[in-house]
C-alpha cells in the first residue's frame, strides 16, 4: 500500500517535471511569431529553426562552456569536499565561509563584481603581459567559479559519513593515499560526483549575466541564453526557441534511453 | 610546497584556458555593433561588406541598462553602439562616448530637424539619432467597448476595474510615474514632491488591478488575450499588429513619451574612421529606408522617406500624426530630484 | 594523512580567492560609496548605505516574502524530492542511471523558454486558471506568491533531489530488509536507518535551494510580474534599473550575504555539536 503511494507520489513530480516540456512540444508547432501565442498548427517554427545559423552556433558555444566549465568545477569543487572534510586547517571558519558565498551571492552581484575584477585588473594586468584573454576562456573562468560550491556541497553531503574502514583496509595492505583516493574513495563519491557535475552543467547552460558581463566586444561568441535574452529585451522570442527547446528534449531522451538499454544488457550478461 | 603547487596548477589551466580563446582569428577589417536585437535588416551588412570590405559583427544588449554597466565598467571591444537618448547623456557626462567628426558623416544632413540638437546631446557632438518611437497604450480593439483615449482609462479606478487582471505597466520607473504623472496633469519631468506624492496615490491605487508590471513580455500577453490593455511602446505594438489586426496603439489626449535611439562610438573603440563609415552608410537614404521597412520602427531620417512603404509611412501607429507628436515629452535628467522617483518607485514596488 | 589531503583544498580555494574573493571585494568597496544621480560612483567610506537597507520598507514586503518563498520551496522540494530520490537510489544501475538523467533532462533546455512554458500554464487564460474558475476559484497564478512559488519548486527540484540521492545511494537496502524480517514497521525503519542516513543529503538539498532562493530575482521578477517584491528583485533594481544605485544594492547584497552566513554559521555549529552528542 505505502508502496503504490509512493510509486504515485514520484510519478505525479515526474509529471509536474515534464508538465512544461509537453507545453514546449505543443507550442513548437505554432504558427505565431511569437513564442508564447498559438497561432494553428504548422510547422513554421522548424523551418524557421532549420534557416537560423545563430541559434545553432549559440547552442555550441553553451555546450562548449557547460561542458568545460563542469569538468573543471567538478575537479575542484570534489578537492575542496575532500579538504575540508577531511583536513584539520587554521581558519576552517573563514574558509567555509568562503566557499558557501557563491551559493548565498545573488546572481547579478556576482556578475557586476566579475564584470568589474575583469575589466578594472584581470585584463589590464594580462594585456601588461601581451596576453589577451578572449570570451570563451573568460566566459569559463565565470562559470567555473559560480559551479564550484555547488559540486562541493554535494561531494560533500556523500563524504561525511562514508565508511572509511575501505579506505583505510587499503592504506593497511599498502596502499599509497594517492591510490587510495584514486581506486578506493573517488569511486565511491562517484555518484555524488556525477550528480554535482550534472548541477553544475544545468547552472552554466542557464547563465545569462555573468556570461554576459564578461564577454568583450566583437567576438561574436553567443551562448543560447545570451541569444535568447537580447530578444526577450525588446524583441520577442521567437518560436523556433519551442522547436530548439523540444529537439533536445527529444534528442536527450533518445540518448538515455539507448545508453540505458545497452547498460541493462551489459548488467545481464 | 602545496600552495606553489596550487598556484602553478591554477596558472597551467588559466594559461590553457588563454591558449583556447587567442585561437581566435582576428580579422583585421572588422566593426563591432552593440544593438538591440531584431533593431538592423542583416542585409544591410552584405551591402556595407560588399562596398567597403568591412565585416560587421552584431551583438545585442537587451536594456540600456545593461549596456551603461558594461561600459561603464570599463568593458572594450565595440565600435558603435545604439543607446536610448536618455542613455546617451548618462555616457556623455561619464565620458564613455567618442566625439563625432560630423565632416566624416555627409549623411547626418538627412536626419530631420525635429530630431537635430535633441536635449542630450544639443550639437550631436556624440550622437546622431537613428529610429524612435513613442510610449502609449496598446489594446485588444475587439476585447473593449470603445477604444482608450485618455490615461483615464487605467487609472480611474471605475473604468480600470472592468479590465482587473488584464491591464499592465511598463516595468520602468521613469515611464510609469511619468504616465501618472501625465494623467494628473504634470510633467513626465516634474520635480515637485507633491505632484511625485500624488503620483504615488494613483499608482499604489492602480496597482491591485493590474496583471503584472513588464516591459517585455506585454506584447505577447496581448496577443494570447491575456491582457487587453498595455502600457509599452510603439515599435512593439506595430509588430503584435502584423500578428493580430486587433491590436491598435494609442497615445492618450494627456501626452506620451518619445523617446529616440542613437548611433553613437563608445571612447574605447579602435576603428574610429570604420564607424564613422558605417554610421554614414546607415544614414543613406535608401540604407535607412531598407531597414525602417525591415524593423517597422520610424526613422529620423528625413531624406529616408521617400523610400519607405507607404503602409508603414501612413499606419498612425507607426508614425504618429504630427499635433500628435507636438504633445510627447522627452524624458529627462532631474538631477537630484531622482532620490523621489526612486522613493515612490521602492514604495510603489515593494509595500 | 592531513597533509597530503590538505593539498588538495589549495587549487579550489586559490581559483576562489582569485575570480570571487577579489569581485566581492569591489563589491564591498562600491558599497561605501555614493551614486550620483547621473548613475556614476563616487568613491568613499561611508556606511550610509548600510543604514539605509534597515528602511522598514525593504524588510516588511520584500524580506518577509523572500523568507517565505524560500521556506515553501524547500519544504515543498523535500516533500517532492525525497521520495524520488529515495526511488531511484533503489533501483538496479541502470534504472538508477535512467531516473537520475530524465530529472535532469527538462533542465538542458533554456531557463527563459521553461519560463515562457510556465506563462502560458499559469496565464489567467490559460488552462490551469480555467479549471480554477470552473470550480469557482478566481485565483490570480502569474503576478501572484502562489505562481512564484511553483516556478521556484520547479526550477529548485533537482537541488534537492540530487543530493538526497547522493546520500541514499550507499544504503544497503538489504539491511532494511533484515529489519523488516526482524519485525521492525516500515515507519521504524524508514525512521531509524534511512533518514539519518540520508541526513547529510537531506541538509545539502535545502542549503542548495533556501540560500539560493533567498537572493532570487528573475523567477519572481518575471512569474511575479514585479508584484512580489522580494529581496533579491529589490538588490536586482538596484543594479539594472532605470533608476540605479550600484552603492545600495552593493550594500543590500552585502547584508543578505552576512545575514545568511550568519545563520549557516550557527546552524552548522550547532549541528556539530548535536553529531558529538548523539
Amino acid at each position: 500500500m505505502g508502496r503504490i503511494i509512493l510509486g504515485c507520489d514520484v510519478l505525479m513530480t515526474y509529471i509536474f517535471l515534464y508538465l512544461p516540456m509537453g507545453v514546449l512540444l505543443g507550442y513548437s508547432f505554432s504558427a505565431s511569431r511569437y513564442a508564447l501565442v498559438w497561432g494553428g498548427f504548422s510547422l513554421e517554427p522548424y523551418r524557421r529553426l532549420l534557416a537560423d545559423p545563430e541559434v545553432a552556433s549559440a547552442l555550441v558555444g553553451s555546450v562548449i562552456v557547460a561542458s568545460i566549465s563542469t569538468a573543471l568545477a567538478t575537479l575542484l569543487g570534489t578537492s575542496l569536499a575532500l579538504a575540508l572534510e577531511r583536513a584539520r586547517v587554521r581558519f576552517q571558519g573563514g574558509l567555509e565561509a568562503l566557499v558557501y558565498l557563491p551559493i548565498v551571492i545573488p546572481e547579478i552581484v556576482m556578475a557586476v563584481g566579475v564584470l568589474l575584477f575583469f575589466a578594472q585588473v584581470l585584463r589590464p594586468s594580462l594585456s601588461a603581459l601581451g596576453i589577451e584573454l578572449g570570451p570563451l576562456p573568460s566566459v569559463i573562468i565565470g562559470h567555473v567559479t559560480f559551479s564550484i560550491s555547488y559540486v562541493m556541497v554535494v561531494v560533500r553531503a556523500r563524504l561525511r559519513d562514508l565508511d572509511r574502514s575501505l579506505e583505510e583496509a587499503a592504506l593497511d595492505l599498502g596502499a599509497t593515499p594517492w591510490q587510495v583516493l584514486r581506486r578506493v574513495t573517488l569511486p565511491l563519491l562517484a555518484p555524488a560526483i556525477l550528480s554535482g557535475a550534472l548541477l553544475a552543467f544545468t547552472l552554466s547552460l542557464d547563465d545569462f549575466y555573468v556570461t554576459y558581463f564578461v564577454t568583450t566586444g566583437g567576438s561574436g561568441f553567443k551562448t543560447l541564453p545570451l541569444y535568447l535574452y537580447a530578444l526577450a529585451g525588446r524583441a520577442a522570442i521567437p518560436p523556433q526557441m519551442n522547436a530548439v527547446a523540444t529537439l533536445m528534449i527529444l534528442a536527450s531522451l533518445v540518448l538515455i534511453t539507448l545508453a540505458f538499454l545497452i547498460q541493462r544488457r551489459t548488467q545481464r550478461g | 610546497m602545496s600552495l606553489i603547487r596550487a598556484l602553478a596548477l591554477v596558472t597551467f589551466v588559466v594559461l590553457g584556458l588563454v591558449g583556447v580563446g587567442a585561437c581566435g582569428k582576428r580579422a583585421p577589417h572588422e566593426l563591432h555593433l552593440f544593438i538591440w536585437a531584431n533593431y538592423i535588416d542583416p542585409e544591410v551588412y552584405q551591402l556595407f561588406e560588399r562596398e567597403f570590405g568591412v565585416r560587421v559583427i552584431e551583438e545585442n544588449f537587451d536594456s540600456n541598462e545593461t549596456l551603461r554597466t558594461k561600459l561603464q565598467a570599463g568593458a572594450t571591444g565595440y565600435d558603435v553602439i545604439v543607446p536610448s537618448d536618455y542613455t546617451v547623456e548618462i555616457l556623455i557626462r561619464q565620458g564613455l562616448l567618442t566625439k563625432l567628426d560630423l565632416s566624416k558623416i555627409p549623411n547626418s544632413q538627412n536626419i530631420s530637424g525635429r530630431f537635430r540638437g535633441l536635449y542630450y546631446d544639443p550639437h550631436n557632438q556624440y550622437a546622431l539619432p537613428y529610429l524612435w518611437g513613442t510610449t502609449g497604450l496598446g489594446y485588444n480593439a475587439q476585447k473593449l467597448e470603445s477604444p482608450p483615449t485618455s490615461w483615464a482609462e487605467v487609472f480611474e479606478l471605475s473604468r480600470l476595474a472592468r479590465y482587473k487582471n488584464r491591464v499592465s505597466m511598463l516595468d520602468d520607473p521613469r515611464e510609469t510615474i511619468g504616465a501618472a504623472l501625465k494623467y494628473l496633469g504634470y510633467s513626465v519631468n516634474s520635480t515637485d514632491p507633491r505632484a511625485l506624492q500624488e503620483a504615488l496615490r494613483v499608482l499604489l491605487a492602480q496597482k491591485p488591478y493590474l496583471a503584472r508590471y513588464d516591459s517585455e513580455t506585454y506584447d505577447d500577453f496581448l496577443l494570447t488575450g491575456d491582457l487587453v490593455i498595455a502600457h509599452g511602446w510603439s515599435g512593439e505594438f506595430a509588430k503584435a499588429r502584423q500578428e493580430n489586426r486587433d491590436i491598435r496603439y494609442v497615445i492618450p489626449q494627456e501626452g506620451g513619451v518619445i523617446w529616440a535611439d542613437n548611433l553613437a562610438i563608445p571612447k574605447s573603440s579602435q576603428r574610429v574612421e570604420l564607424a564613422h563609415q558605417f554610421i554614414d552608410f546607415l544614414l543613406r537614404p535608401q540604407i535607412n529606408a531598407k531597414i525602417v521597412n525591415y524593423v517597422r520602427y520610424p526613422t529620423t531620417n528625413e531624406a529616408a522617406r521617400p523610400y519607405i512603404l507607404p503602409e508603414i509611412v501612413n499606419d498612425p501607429a507607426i508614425y504618429p500624426p504630427e499635433e500628435m507628436v507636438e504633445r510627447l515629452e522627452w524624458i529627462r535628467d532631474v538631477g537630484d530630484a531622482l532620490a523621489l522617483y526612486e522613493a515612490v518607485w521602492d514604495e510603489l514596488k515593494n509595500r | 594523512m592531513n597533509t597530503r589531503t590538505r593539498t588538495l583544498l589549495w587549487p579550489g580555494l586559490v581559483w576562489l580567492l582569485l575570480f570571487f574573493a577579489v569581485p566581492l571585494g569591489i563589491i564591498l568597496v562600491i558599497s561605501l560609496g555614493r551614486r550620483t544621480p547621473d548613475g556614476a560612483i563616487v568613491w568613499g567610506f561611508s556606511f550610509d548605505n548600510y543604514l539605509r537597507v534597515f528602511d522598514p520598507l525593504y524588510w516588511i514586503g520584500p524580506w518577509w516574502n523572500s523568507l517565505g518563498l524560500a521556506t515553501l520551496t524547500t519544504l515543498f522540494c523535500l516533500v517532492l524530492g525525497y521520495p524520488v530520490a529515495y526511488t531511484i537510489a533503489r533501483r538496479s544501475a541502470a534504472v538508477k542511471n535512467l531516473l537520475l538523467f530524465l530529472v535532469i533532462v527538462p533542465f538542458l533546455t533554456n531557463f527563459l523558454v521553461r519560463i515562457y512554458a510556465w506563462f502560458i500554464l499559469l496565464r489567467p487564460e490559460g488552462w490551469i486558471a480555467s479549471l480554477l474558475r470552473s470550480v469557482g476559484l478566481e485565483l490570480a497564478l502569474l503576478g501572484s506568491p502562489v505562481g512564484v512559488l511553483i516556478g521556484l519548486i520547479y526550477g529548485y527540484l533537482p537541488f534537492m533531489i540530487f543530493p538526497i540521492y547522493a546520500t541514499l545511494e550507499r544504503l544497503d537496502f538489504a539491511l532494511v530488509e533484515a529489519a523488516y524480517d526482524l519485525g521492525a514497521t516500515r515507519w521504524q525503519s524508514f525512521w531509524r536507518i534511512i533518514f539519518p542516513l540520508s541526513r547529510p543529503g537531506v541538509i545539502a538539498g535545502a542549503v542548495l535551494v533556501f540560500v539560493p532562493v533567498l537572493g532570487e530575482f528573475i523567477t519572481p521578477k518575471l512569474l511575479g510580474g514585479g508584484k512580489v517584491p522580494m529581496f533579491g528583485v529589490l538588490i536586482e533594481e538596484k543594479f539594472l534599473g532605470r533608476v540605479s544605485d550600484w552603492p545600495l544594492g552593493a550594500a543590500m547584497a552585502v547584508v543578505l550575504m552576512g545575514l545568511v552566513l550568519l545563520v549557516l554559521t550557527w546552524y552548522f555549529r550547532h549541528l556539530t555539536q548535536t553529531r558529538w552528542v548523539g
